[in-house]
């Protein structure tokens, strides 16, 4: 029992400086939310530090998250704790796509899932297409290079969508489940696939729920 | 214990040390001055004209609009630094002037609450993580 305690022991004193700083750094390194006068930009003798609301006041209010400006915006968008205006004019047309996009099929990291749906919640088609990604699935090469230098995906994440930080959230589907809804989605449409799989494919759409009864 | 596993053990011990004193002063020390995500210093034209800096916080208005609203009804390119906004346009009516009219948000006579920023910034996107982003531009 006492050897238990003095290992016990022996492992805190030597070990718990260094759990403190492992779990102190991330904390720390954590950006929080300054107030307008503390935030670098703007001039706090000017008059707009003292009109401005101050970004905690709001966001602290929304999902929180670890990233960017610690929101999950598509968890706030969703349970409605914001209700952001998708047209100024009453004759815009919004266009919305849900199709889900298997890209990096054929690379090292877990596949991407790329939701459109969510996308055209906040994005035009046009915001993207054609200039930063063909519509063709697999007509644009998607290199995490270009991402990383603020092309592509990068144009927004990086810069007020969520961080490059965050590389689960987009690579989060592993390769055998990604292959098995594709071959799953070839049975069902009769399309069989292609002997070499490209490097980015439509997901098949989910089945229709059934009709109540 | 040998002379080489002291010292070695020495070296772990400090290593620690030094580790901990890192900690603890991040852990205490008030975070530094930093933009919040996503803001945007417009200083193309602005300090050339004799206005301090726009700065634009994304998070602000994507709370109440979203993302297309200004990126493709508005017209706002994507891309930082590829729009050529001058006050005539605001007056006008055309990019921020769309909504700043004293109807959905503050006129453009409030001009100090938008030309808020430091002298000298350059434009770009601010409040950005360590990668090569437009968030390092």
């Amino acid at each position: 029992m006492r050897k238990i305690k003095s290992v016990t022991h022996a492992f805190l004193s030597r070990q718990l400086p260094v759990l403190i700083c492992l779990i102190a750094l991330p904390v720390a390194a954590q950006q929080q939310w300054q107030p307008i006068a503390n935030d670098g930009l703007r001039d706090p003798a000017g008059p707009a530090v003292k009109v401005l609301q101050p970004p905690g006041e709001a966001l602290s209010q929304l999902a929180p998250d670890t990233a960017g400006n610690q929101v999950r915006w598509v968890k706030a968008l969703e349970q409605g704790q914001i209700h952001p205006l998708s047209s100024l004019h009453a004759d815009t047309k919004i266009q919305t796509y849900e199709r889900d996009m298997l890209l990096n099929l054929r690379g090292g990291m877990p596949v991407v899932r790329f939701p459109h749906g969510i996308h055209t919640k906040w994005l035009d088609c046009s915001n993207c297409h054609d200039h930063l990604f063909k519509k063709q699935a697999g007509a644009t090469k998607i290199s995490m290079f270009l991402i990383l230098q603020g092309e592509q995906c990068g144009v927004c994440h990086g810069a007020v969508a969520f961080p490059l930080t965050e590389c689960s959230r987009c690579h989060s589907t592993k390769r055998e489940d990604a292959l098995a809804e594709l071959t799953r989605g070839a049975a069902e449409t009769g399309v069989p696939l292609p002997a070499t799989l490209p490097t980015a494919m439509a997901a098949p759409l989910p089945k229709a729920p059934e009709p109540a009864k | 214990m040998t002379r080489r596993a002291r010292q070695a053990d020495t070296g772990a011990s400090r290593l620690r040390t030094v580790l901990f004193a890192i900690g603890l002063a991040f852990a205490l020390v008030p975070a530094p001055a930093a933009a919040e995500y996503g803001d945007v210093v417009l200083n193309r034209y602005a300090e050339k004209e004799g206005m301090r800096p726009v700065v634009f916080p994304h998070w602000f208005h994507r709370i109440r609009f979203r993302c297309k609203v200004c990126h493709f009804e508005l017209g706002f390119k994507m891309r930082a630094g590829s729009n050529e906004v001058k006050m005539n346009d605001i007056i006008e009516g055309r990019f921020c002037g769309m909504c700043h009219d004293g109807q959905i948000a503050w006129s453009v006579e409030n001009c100090d609450l938008c030309h808020s920023g430091k002298a000298g910034l350059p434009p770009g996107i601010f409040g950005g993580h360590e990668t090569l982003g437009p968030g390092r531009w």
